[in-house]
């Protein structure tokens, strides 16, 4: 047992603090708007070479809440799940579409779509990879991702494998965005402290307020609980563990189920967590200038891009309460 | 991270569930909620009957914090009570630490065999969350100290063998630096006890210290190291006995009315299990990093802050979505016929505010976490 990051692990983590500490500040995720990609910054991170067959989920997870943390312009989470199913299908960018290919043979607004020379996802029965020019550009949106709608069917396709193959991408995709957004979540939360201690107001920093205070302090519970929650969900899918998931006592090993949770936990986590940070800073928090913004779009943007939360919590009851439907004609 | 538990702590948890599932049984759930004492002697004494108790005694046992939390976390899973047992096993822990050789040898074995309760008389009737500023007074005379003053919310002492109570020993030094702990047994002439109900049909008590004539043997630690012995007993909690997963019985009792009833099949009600079970499944998690952090050496006693607030907050959205599901059903209470999840909703409904209360407001909690978690200046209160 360890429920802490490995020293490898801190010492991974620490790299990429200091990485995008440097080449990811404000500036550069400003710069990078509306877009919300930044090319060069994309090939400094392709060049650290993680996306390797070796790379765990949970590694991969570690680096996701940094680039959380600096809100990084650059599509890591889906080219971390995308990427080693194209090994030889060509460099550039990877990612996966998170809805199947509409009756169009469109895949509507995929994650890093605006960008990606890849698009994996589902059409009809199959799990298919697609190579083709990326637009470059995408409808304006709420987190400034560089979403985009993408042809199934236009390019170079593949066949990977049947549709239900799909299931452990998103699976991986959920469980490194809700690192990602426990990086958004602690970062909105250091924002606030450093806010806070500076403003003062009647005198005395705004931080020795009580309401303050108490406002910020259920915060760090929260967001260890979805790191914890997030880093179980990696290591099951690590493990290819055993798809146990009883609810009756509290025990749960299913990777896809534990993906969930944890998204949808972090996803709470991050929209409260900024949606806090934001308020303490005030007027300020609304201004454009204030960095809070930046956090507070993408903690919502980066969450419901898969869909609204209730339609995941559903999916997740049809896995713990799997007999309900006949339940219902049971009669009573 | 590794969740992992290791083949030997597996096997235990095994034991321990088995052992609770023959005990927790319907009787002692009837009997529990008709006499408000929320104890299970039976479960008390086929715990120590396996040396389970002496096994989870700090500094006692062989038993380590991943233990002592699987045990707890074990037992209220189940939705047996666990206030009572932890309590004893935590006061034992204190004993054997800081305890003389008399205490050591009357209480300990007491206490492992399943037989004793302990109670703690800290809390008074106008003072809970400043406990520094206690009035209960015990005064040198010759070599006996003479204890006068009233405590209250003293939890099982209508039914433990002792109360470790919290008393002012020098009014002239700071305030948490003149109390003392004492050791008392509860056939001591000068104490009454009179219950007090609560709403959540638990009974608890107001105790009462008329000239109680004791001994320095039932000093229990140094005389004005109250404070201290104190600290012991919280740094041998650590949040990891039990309180942390009210949810998940309350969950069980829910899903299975959802499936008898048809409810199950509703979006909006599968909605709300979903959601509670993540949240069970997260306050797990945060008390096993507790278990884990003080098995490693270290105090997780922030981490227990945090996870105290979690598990009682998220337990409350719980049981009021819950009973809000239940509608009109979820009002009515236990054994009475058409009762929401049998009236385990309504049980819920009611036992949850204290949650936020006792061990440590919610507020005291977010004190100490803003100031010595999140390094913010002393607050303006
Ligand atoms: C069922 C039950 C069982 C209990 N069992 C025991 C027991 O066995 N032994 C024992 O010693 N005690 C026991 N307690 C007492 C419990 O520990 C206290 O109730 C608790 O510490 C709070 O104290 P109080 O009730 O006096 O509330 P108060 O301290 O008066 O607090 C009232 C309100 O004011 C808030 N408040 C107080 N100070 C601050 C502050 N500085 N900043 C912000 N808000 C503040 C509190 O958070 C709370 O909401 C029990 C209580 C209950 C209800």
């Amino acid at each position: 047992m360890e429920l802490a990051f490995s020293s490898d692990q801190r010492e991974l983590l620490d790299a990429f603090e200091q990485f995008f500490a440097n080449e990811s500040g404000p500036a550069i995720v400003r710069r990078a708007e509306p877009l919300g990609h930044d090319d060069s910054l994309w090939h400094k991170v392709d060049a650290m070479e993680v996306w390797g067959s070796g790379a765990s989920t949970s590694d991969l997870a570690v680096i996701a809440e940094s680039a959380g943390r600096w809100i990084a312009p650059v599509p890591f989470v889906e080219h971390a799940v995308a990427s080693p199913l194209i090994d030889g299908l060509g460099a550039g960018i990877a990612t996966i579409s998170l809805r199947p290919a509409d009756a169009d043979g469109v895949w509507r607004l995929v994650p890093a779509g605006a960008v990606a020379d890849v698009v994996i996802g589902v059409d009809g029965a199959d799990l298919v990879a697609v190579r083709s020019t990326p637009p470059g550009s995408g409808p304006l949106n709420h987190a400034s991702a560089p979403l985009a709608d993408r042809s199934a069917r236009d390019g170079e396709r593949t066949v990977l494998g049947p549709a239900a193959d799909m299931a452990m991408l998103l699976a991986r995709w959920k469980v490194l965005t809700a690192a990602s957004l426990v990086g958004v979540a602690s970062m909105s939360l250091e924002l606030a402290l450093k806010y806070v201690q500076e403003r003062q107001q009647f005198g005395v920093p705004i931080g020795s307020f009580q309401a303050v205070q108490h406002g910020l302090a259920d915060l760090p519970g929260l967001i260890d609980g979805a790191r914890l929650l997030a880093h179980k969900a990696a290591g099951a899918i690590d493990r290819g563990a055993d798809g146990l998931c009883n609810i009756a006592l509290n025990e749960i090993d299913d990777p896809l189920a534990l993906a969930s949770m944890a998204f949808v936990f972090a996803g709470d986590v991050a929209a409260h967590a900024t949606d806090r940070s934001l308020h303490f800073h005030g007027g300020y928090g609304f201004a454009e200038e204030y960095d809070i913004q930046l956090y507070y779009r993408r903690a919502r943007g980066w969450a419901l891009i898969l869909g609204e939360p209730a339609a995941e919590l559903l999916t997740l009851a049809d896995r713990f309460w799997p007999a309900a439907a006949s339940a219902q004609g049971s009669g009573h | 991270m590794d969740f992992e538990l290791s083949p030997e702590v597996v096997a235990y948890r095994e034991r321990v569930r088995r052992i609770v599932a023959a005990h927790h049984t319907p009787e002692a759930i009837r009997v529990q909620h008709e006499t408000g004492t929320f104890n299970n002697p039976s479960l008390n004494r086929a715990l120590a009957a396996e040396g389970l108790i002496e096994r989870a005694v700090p500094g006692l046992g062989a038993g380590d914090p991943i233990e002592l939390w699987v045990l707890f976390n074990e037992i209220e899973k189940a939705g047996s009570p666990v206030d009572a047992l932890g309590v004893a096993v935590m006061i034992a822990g204190v004993v054997q630490h800081v305890g003389n050789e008399r205490q050591k040898a009357e209480l300990v074995p007491a206490v492992t065999s399943g037989e004793a309760l302990i109670c703690m008389g800290y809390s008074e009737p106008d003072v809970g969350s400043d406990l520094s500023a206690l009035t209960t007074r015990a005064v040198r005379d010759g070599d006996e100290w003479v204890i006068n003053g009233a405590k209250m919310w003293t939890t099982m002492a209508h039914e433990a063998s002792w109360v470790i109570l919290l008393a002012r020993t020098d009014p002239d030094l700071p305030r948490h630096k003149g109390l003392t702990m004492f050791l008392i047994p509860m056939d001591t002439p000068g104490i009454r006890v009179d219950p007090v109900h609560t709403m959540a049909t638990e009974r608890t008590n107001a105790t009462f210290y008329d000239d109680v004539r004791v001994g320095d043997d039932c000093v229990l630690g140094e005389v004005n190291g109250g404070w201290r012995v104190m600290s012991v007993a919280l740094s041998f909690e650590r949040g990891v006995m039990g309180g942390t997963n009210p949810g998940v019985p309350l969950l069980e009792h829910t899903a299975a009315w959802a499936r008898r009833s048809g409810r199950l099949a509703e979006p909006a009600v599968r909605e709300k299990l979903a959601r509670v079970a993540i949240d069970n499944h997260v306050a797990a998690l945060l008390t096993q990093r507790s278990a884990w952090i003080a098995a490693s050496g270290g105090l997780p006693g922030l981490e227990g802050s945090m996870t105290k607030l979690f598990a009682s907050e998220s337990y409350q959205k719980a049981s009021r979505w819950f009973q809000e599901m239940a509608g009109a059903e979820g009002l009515l209470q236990l054994e009475q016929p058409g009762a929401a999840a049998d009236g385990w909703i309504e049980y819920d409904a009611r036992h949850s505010p204290v949650t936020t209360i006792y061990g440590g407001t919610t507020e005291i909690n977010k004190n100490n976490i803003a100031e010595r978690h999140l390094g913010l200046p002393r607050a303006r209160r």
